[in-house]
């Protein structure tokens, strides 16, 4: 029997449907797993999305994109194949792109994480006879601390730093990971700046009712405010521009799961990584693979080998999709961002 | 050790010296003495030796976390260090903040380790790490494999000491010279005022000179320069105190063991004489390519056939202690007198000789002596400021290295591996080769030269164009031509080439070459020095007692 999802050219592809998941290429008709830039891509003449990405995915696809949407769990057929989306807990409006054929099931997992985040649906496992899941930190060292006591990491050095009246600024992607920063941060320490990048995100969310602390646009001067009390977040591609000079002696932080090896974060050359990320360790891979109850893993971008490798040994049947999510790395994600406020988490 | 955890942190969690040095100095302020000792002896990169093998540590951090060894080696290679990943990958519930002193941790966990067998190790071992948070996982890991990566050194921990406990950073400096046990007595000692008696053995921290590359005539007249040949051996001192005698690497290294033969010779000098030079292989009035004093540093045991090969001898260009006086605040000028004074008359067989001063009426005339160094086989010109003391550490504008331009050749990259650090993860680590007939021989590895954007455009090629691997290794297409920089060559059966280059570096990336450009092997081997000059009859105005 023909596989229900190949990639192909332009993306993974259902032949019975017509239609691709998250395609790389414009296609006639797209179904998005979220709204982040490796994932909805501009072209495509038809989109299915969840009605949360739909805000964020018109103002970065131009407002005139034709755009679908399909609430959590309800179902659409396309070509007598069956479609739903299914909360993936990785950003606002994240989808596990769930598609029956003939009593066939598989579920594409996009990017997915099974921690709670206040800015987002928590993910649900959904069962499947395949699963397509994401990699991106497939290997044993990834194991997330407590998220309350990341943020009280993240409070108490902001608290230290405006205490010593120096401005503390987080790196993180401009979708999602700041915005669950944002929603850890206890504003009774001091005024909270943002980016521009991030700035427009945070109005997204606040327009889907995702409650943030109040923000302000950190503008592109003012050199002479005092900005010793301030939180202020910017996204990673900021960290090399002469924006931040206004700052003057700040304490720098990457927010990233990345943050977990010593070396990535000298590399970053950041005084504090803190651990937050928003796709799943290796733990939670390995959790979300087995609630499925899916006969057949495949794993796409990250450590997709090495996943592939650890579930055969267990006993699964696993093989790797070779798609452009994040970049065409055959073991390791690209570290760097890739365009300017617009990196989404690697 | 909780603290010492803390400590840790802080200096990871800062790219700032200033930090660093405040958080070193508000530990030494606070901590026991035995701890701190141990503090002192950690952070300034020594560790006990051969406590645990690398791979069982590796196999039983691989047990505990349940985990095939292929797996931990894939976590291995993305960490790029061992202590780090065995912590991460360990997840133990019940583990908790560590308890107890450094100095309890260091001499009742870590030092007995060295004592137990591989089955009592691996039980120790791994029941710490299922009692140990994360981070206190790993900085034990630290205690027993060294290599702190923290951004400490010796250096460091030398500048903190001294302003804790307002003495000159020289004295602690030379009071953490050679061996010493950590313990609180000895730390009591180390921050005390009064020096007392000095250790027989101990070394002076030594001076080291910054290379030179500006135009000499910046350095006004050439008579307020001390020159003489910079010699491609290793950098040592000679003590003779008391009956005995001791001979120093700069790494620190005992050496007496390995050169008996110098026994003699440092035994006629005066007691209570230091004397700082370049120890080389000597054999014919002239000086041996480094590899071969290389064979008599790598052999445990020195028997009389590698005393006969190699024979060797100690170059002294400067004289530290004098008649039992510190005389490094003397002038240069002086210190090179009383060099000459207490060498002088030495016979020609003698181990120990004076580097010969190169004297040169002005700069024009040094720089074409310095263009004989390749024959002579040295690595340039030392040009020292009459007037200058023996400082610690690398001094600016009194003492330079005037060295002769590198050996390059073009070569193409076929070898790849990740580092360690701060570059794991990323191809940093390249295997070079020249073409032999239409095969391309590896030759050469390097590590350092690109930028961090090089590196990264590079690691990218390496990526999509990757042949095969070999565990870490990963074979390349061969496409990008790099030019290498090194000093020296000589022929060695060790190498699949036939011969090895020394201090191999990349030059730059010659992104206009195509491979088949890349220079022949046989044209790497037409650079080695046909004929080395004799350096004693020929070198002009060879000053000194010769």
């Amino acid at each position: 029997m023909q596989p229900l999802l190949v990639p192909d050219d332009c993306g993974l592809y259902c032949a019975a449907g017509d239609f691709h998941i998250d395609p790389w290429r414009p296609v006639e008709k797209a179904v998005i797993t979220h709204a982040h830039g490796d994932h909805a891509r501009y072209g495509s003449q038809k989109y299915i999305a969840s009605p949360d990405s739909l805000p964020i995915m018109k103002k970065r696809l131009g407002e005139s994109t034709n755009i679908a949407t399909l609430p959590y769990g309800e179902t659409q057929r396309i070509n007598g194949v069956t479609i739903s989306l299914h909360p993936a807990g990785h950003v606002l409006g994240s989808a596990q792109i769930r598609v029956e054929h003939q009593g066939e099931v598989w579920v594409a997992s996009g990017d997915y994480k099974l921690e709670p985040d206040r800015t987002c649906t928590p993910f649900e496992p959904i069962r499947c006879h395949t699963f397509i899941t994401e990699s991106t930190f497939g290997l044993p060292l990834y194991h997330w601390p407590d998220q309350q006591d990341v943020f009280r990491q993240i409070n108490s050095w902001w608290s230290a730093n405006a205490d010593e009246g120096r401005p503390s600024i987080v790196f993180a992607y401009s979708f999602g990971k700041a915005q669950r920063v944002l929603s850890g941060l206890d504003a009774s320490i001091g005024p909270i700046y943002c980016h521009g990048a991030v700035e427009a995100l945070n109005q997204a969310y606040r327009e889907q009712n995702v409650a943030l602390p109040e923000t302000e646009y950190a503008g592109r001067s003012d050199v002479n405010k005092n900005w010793g009390r301030a939180m202020i977040l910017a996204p990673p591609s900021a960290q090399t521009t002469t924006w931040l000079k206004k700052f003057g002696n700040y304490a720098s932080a990457f927010a990233s799961g990345w943050m977990t090896v010593r070396g990535q974060r000298r590399r970053r050359n950041v005084e504090k990584g803190f651990i937050l990320s928003d796709h799943a360790d290796w733990p939670g891979l390995l959790e979300a693979i087995k609630a499925t109850e899916a006969d057949c893993i495949l794993a796409t971008h990250g450590y997709r080998r090495v996943l592939v490798r650890y579930l055969q040994e267990q006993g699964w049947e696993a093989g790797d999709l070779d798609t452009h999510y994040e970049g065409e790395q055959d073991d390791q994600p690209d570290l760097e961002p890739v365009t300017a406020g617009e990196a989404d988490e690697a | 050790m909780k603290r010492f955890c803390e400590l840790f942190r802080e200096l990871d969690g800062t790219t700032k010296t200033s930090r660093r040095h405040s958080a070193l100095q508000d530990y030494f302020r606070e901590a026991p003495a035995n701890d701190a000792a141990w503090a002192t002896y950690i952070l300034s990169g020594r560790r006990l030796k051969r406590l645990v093998k690398h791979g069982d540590l590796r196999a039983w951090g691989a047990e505990l976390a349940e985990l095939p060894d292929w797996l931990f080696e894939e976590c291995y290679h993305m960490a790029g260090d061992l202590a780090e990943t065995i912590a991460l990958v360990i997840h133990e519930d019940r583990s908790r903040p560590v308890e107890g002193s450094l100095t309890h941790w260091m001499e009742e966990v870590v030092a007995p380790l060295g004592e137990k067998s591989p089955d009592e190790q691996r039980i120790t071992l791994q029941h710490s790490w299922s009692q140990l948070d994360a981070w206190s996982r790993f900085v034990f890991n630290k205690l027993i494999t060294g290599g702190l990566r923290i951004g400490v050194s010796q250096r460091s921990v030398v500048k903190a000491l001294a302003a804790t406990f307002d003495i000159e950073p020289n004295v602690i400096a030379h009071r953490l010279m050679g061996p010493w046990e950590p313990t609180a007595e000895f730390f009591e000692q180390l921050v005390s005022e009064d020096a007392g008696e000095a250790d027989l053995s101990q070394p002076y921290p030594f001076c080291l000179a910054h290379p030179f590359d500006a135009d000499p005539e910046s350095l006004g007249s050439v008579e307020v320069w001390l020159a003489d040949w910079k010699w491609d051996g290793i950098r040592a001192q000679a003590i003779r105190r008391g009956q005995a005698w001791f001979l120093w690497s700069r790494g620190e290294e005992l050496l007496n063991e390995r050169f008996p033969d110098f026994d003699d010779d440092l035994r006629s000098l005066p007691p209570g004489t230091v004397l700082d030079g370049e120890l080389v292989g000597w054999k014919d009035g002239q000086v041996l390519p480094f590899g071969e004093l290389q064979k008599r540093i790598a052999r445990k045991r020195i028997g009389p056939k590698i005393l006969r090969d190699v024979p060797v001898k100690f170059i002294a260009f400067d004289v530290l202690e004098h008649q039992r006086q510190d005389i490094r605040d003397t002038p240069m000028k002086q210190r090179r007198d009383i060099l000459e004074r207490l060498l002088v008359n030495r016979e020609e067989d003698s181990r120990l000789m004076i580097s010969p001063a190169i004297e040169a009426a002005n700069w024009e005339e040094m720089a074409s002596l310095r263009e004989q160094s390749r024959e002579l086989g040295v690595e340039g010109i030392m040009l020292k400021h009459t007037e200058s003391a023996y400082q610690t550490g690398r001094v600016s504008g009194s003492w330079w290295k005037w060295k002769i331009a590198p050996y390059t050749i073009d070569a193409v990259l076929i070898y790849a591996q990740a580092g360690h650090g701060r570059r794991a993860s990323l191809y940093t680590d390249y295997t070079f080769a020249l073409w032999d007939g239409d095969t391309l021989v590896p030759f050469a590895k390097a590590y350092s030269g690109l930028t961090d954007a090089e590196i990264r455009q590079v690691d990218k090629f390496i990526r999509s164009n990757t042949q095969e691997r070999f565990g870490p290794v990963r074979s390349v297409k061969a496409e990008l031509v790099f030019e290498l920089a090194f000093e020296n060559i000589q022929e060695s059966t060790r190498h699949k080439s036939g011969v090895a280059v020394r201090f191999p570096r990349i030059h730059r990336w010659r992104q206009d070459k195509p491979p088949e450009q890349a220079n022949t092997l046989q044209e790497l081997k037409a650079m080695m020095p046909v004929q080395r000059l004799p350096l004693l009859e020929e070198t002009p105005s060879a000053g000194g007692s010769e």
